[in-house]
């Protein structure tokens, strides 16, 4: 996270050295061209790496979810057998898949929505007020993004327990459990989502924002433009490549909440209503011990986090963004 | 020639990654037996209990007695957490060559552990083991899957009705002796005491709600000769669900802070004496005597829908069991039967509380402690067990049961439609078992 926040800055803090410096890569000069697997041979040690690390992993994935394979097959209680789609089939016939589907996406998008809103006003505060305060915002920001998803879960829990939370005393809620409701055990576990992945957007879109020049800012200043303005009409335009790093990663990462909803409402939730797709996944494959029908989730959460991904760079290449 | 090298070395990655793949499926172990050594060290996993010490104990002197009638024979015990027995198990079950000779495991679990070939059918030796012939009926069932016998109890444990002398007193009422009788009794404590549950009890709870399920001649599960098929939503089974279920409300257990609780939840509460009754264990005395209610409390067993009779309970319980990967089977069936002996429950009773599997040393002992008098009873009056199907091990993982509980006290199902739900879920797991 650091990296990209540094990667960002230093195009614009090089101002007029940096063209030039990427000009070799981006002509290809004769030389290149005479042995083109030199560029291979350097990308050879990060292949391996991708390789066994990514590749061998999803192929054991997508190979499992083709399978029947329990506990009784690990340990050889009984013959592996190849199931073909069976495990697909399975999952898209029941029909608390389809909830927990659509409760996933429902949820990531809030919860996406909201880290990138409140990620971006405080950015935006960040640059406006003073070296204390500005320290002071940063400190707990860096509190919260360091806090461990686990610990972070617990406390949230605890501040808002029926019994003996601070957080009903003071709205005097006398003993309501938040995790009883649906929506309102939802609402919960987003506000510890919003309050650990905040701080990410904050800072990648605050060295954004110190990057634009403040000639143009003052520009739009003196022409008359609102704060709103100079961020919808000056910022967001040329912070757009942080914003959609940002925008994808938080996708990605709300896709996969895992822990929170699982510390928080207790795996899942009164009568499975707070599950979504990655604890679903969880529960069936290592829970019951259905490792095949946990790596068809696993599976198709892939494809669907791909085709979000590609769908979204598309449309934000069609617009005329080179990445 | 860019053109082919842009091409040539992907596809090169990609049929690296594919023969590396193929060569590792994945993986499937093989825990048959590798020959009958009669000597060596013998290895055992039991469970580390809360207060291990006075186990570690009888243990100890259970192994210096087969240590002595056993040359060459040496024995490692290793105290494994509850919390993480079911990963260390299966992990043993998976990697044969670290595993242990013996293991302690829950009595649910059997037939699962069964299915993955992890325990060694003793069948045999425990009918040819005279102490064996005075294990209750209810502890064979619970080491017994299709007719064969795989390991031997070690204790048993069931659930009673726990209740405050003091708020009993207080209010001039007497323990419930119908199940009618109970429900009637809790709401009236909660009416007297609000700040008290009448009877504490929980959505997660299932061994706490299936005596209410037999009590009204429900089953969990009609054998069918092969396998086993769903009858939770039978009329008799819907009836003990009602009743379950009419206790979470305002009028006893409030739904929003009961529907969440299992049974470690429910005893807390009363132990912390925020309750007036409870189903609690024999196994949750000493967390019971921790608690602030210690010396205002007693028990009587789970009143049945008769007036005067005992609602059958769950019986609870561990096995120790040879696993069919040891390389010293006949060893370790010997230390298995010391470890399980008559001599050692009697010692492990002292020690630990546990009930043990003999009728006859269970009648000794509940002579001499008069507060396992009504889980004996309990026991006496036949304790059931749930079905012998590996598929029970996936129908309580996957909560099929307080999901429907939980459906019922949230008012989100009925409980007709929540139980005809359930019963199609555990149909698919016995189906799956086969």
């Amino acid at each position: 996270m650091t990296a990209n926040t540094t990667a960002h800055k230093a195009p614009g803090r090089a101002g007029a050295g940096g063209p030039p410096a990427r000009a070799p890569r981006g002509r290809p000069a004769s030389p290149a061209r005479r042995s083109g697997w030199t560029p291979w041979l350097y990308l050879l040690p990060a292949l391996v790496l991708l390789g066994g690390l990514l590749v061998y992993p999803i192929y054991q994935l997508g190979l499992i979810s083709f399978l029947e394979y329990t506990q009784a097959q690990v340990s050889g209680g009984e013959p592996t057998t190849f199931q073909g789609f069976g495990n697909y089939a399975t999952l898209f016939n029941d029909s608390q898949f389809w909830q927990v589907l659509l409760a996933t996406v429902l949820f990531a998008t809030a919860c996406v929505l909201a880290t990138l809103f409140v990620g971006c006003a405080l950015a935006v505060l960040l640059t406006r007020i003073r070296a204390l305060p500005r320290l002071a915002l940063m400190m707990a920001a860096l509190g919260a993004w360091a806090t461990p998803a686990i610990t972070g879960s617990t406390v949230w829990v605890f501040l808002f327990d029926p019994d003996f939370g601070p957080v009903n005393k003071v709205l005097g809620l006398g003993d309501f459990s938040w995790t009883y409701g649906r929506y309102s055990a939802f609402a919960l576990v987003l506000l510890e989502v919003l309050w650990c992945s905040f701080p990410f957007v904050m800072v990648t879109v605050y060295a954004g924002i110190r990057t634009v020049p403040t000639e143009v800012l003052e520009a739009a200043s003196l022409d008359g433009a609102s704060q709103w303005r100079i961020w919808r009409s000056v910022m967001a335009p040329m912070l757009r490549p942080i914003l959609i790093v940002v925008t994808i990663q938080s996708i990605i990462w709300d896709f996969k909440v895992f822990t929170q909803i699982y510390v928080m409402t207790n795996g899942g939730g009164i009568a499975g209503q707070n599950l979504v797709l990655n604890v679903y996944a969880y529960q069936k494959a290592f829970a019951s011990s259905q490792y095949s029908l946990g790596s068809a989730i696993g599976v198709v959460m892939l494809v669907i986090l791909l085709a979000v991904t590609l769908v979204y760079l598309r449309l934000v290449r069609r617009q005329g963004e080179e990445l | 020639m860019k053109l082919s090298a842009r091409i040539a070395a992907p596809a090169a990655a990609l049929v690296l990654a594919g023969l590396t793949a193929t060569a590792c499926a994945p993986q499937t172990s093989d825990t048959s037996a590798g020959g009958d050594e009669k000597t060596g060290t013998l290895r055992v996993w039991l469970f580390q209990e809360v207060g291990n010490k006075p186990k570690e104990k009888v243990v100890d002197a259970a192994v210096a007695d087969f240590e002595k009638t056993h040359e060459g024979a040496k024995v490692e015990v290793e105290y494994i957490p509850v919390d993480t027995r079911a990963q260390r198990i299966k992990a043993a079950f998976n990697d044969p060559k670290s595993a242990p000779d013996l293991i302690e495991y829950g009595n649910t679990d059997t037939a699962g552990y069964v299915k993955d070939g992890g325990l060694a059918d003793v069948s045999k030796e425990f009918a040819a083991w005279g102490e064996a012939k005075d294990t209750d009926p209810t502890a064979r069932q619970s080491v017994t899957v299709g007719g064969q016998v795989y390991g031997a109890p070690l204790f048993v444990g069931v659930r009673a009705l726990y209740y405050r002398t003091d708020v009993f007193e207080d209010l001039g009422i007497e323990p419930p002796k119908s199940q009618a009788e109970l429900i009637s009794t809790a709401k009236k404590v909660h009416r007297e005491k609000p700040d008290l549950y009448g009877l504490v009890v929980g959505g997660a709870y299932t061994y706490g709600a299936m005596p209410f399920i037999w009590a009204n001649g429900g089953e969990l599960a009609d054998e069918t000769g092969v396998s086993y098929e769903s009858a939770i939503n039978s009329a008799k089974a819907r009836k003990g669900i009602e009743a379950y279920t009419s206790l979470f409300g305002d009028d006893n257990c409030p739904a929003a802070k009961c529907a969440a609780m299992g049974g470690n939840a429910t005893v807390t509460a009363f132990a912390s004496g925020k309750a007036a009754m409870a189903i609690g264990g024999d196994f949750s005395h000493a967390a019971v005597e921790a608690g602030s209610v210690k010396g205002k409390y007693a028990v009587v067993p789970l009143p049945g829908v008769e007036e005067g009779s005992i609602a059958p309970a769950f019986a609870g319980g561990n096995n120790i069991g040879v696993l069919k990967s040891s390389s010293h089977r006949t060893l370790a069936v010997d230390l298995m039967k010391s470890l399980t002996g008559k001599k050692t429950q009697a010692k492990m009773f002292d020690a630990m509380g546990f009930l043990p599997t003999y009728t006859d040393v269970r009648a000794a002992v509940a002579e001499k402690e008069p507060f396992v008098g009504p889980f004996v009873d309990t026991l006496g009056a036949g304790a059931k067990f749930v079905p012998a199907s590996s598929a029970w091990g996936q129908i309580d993982a996957s909560l099929v049961l307080p999901t429907m509980f939980q459906e019922i006290v949230s008012g989100r199902k009925d409980v007709a439609a929540a139980s005809d739900d359930a019963a199609k879920k555990m149909d698919a797991a016995f189906a799956d078992a086969g």
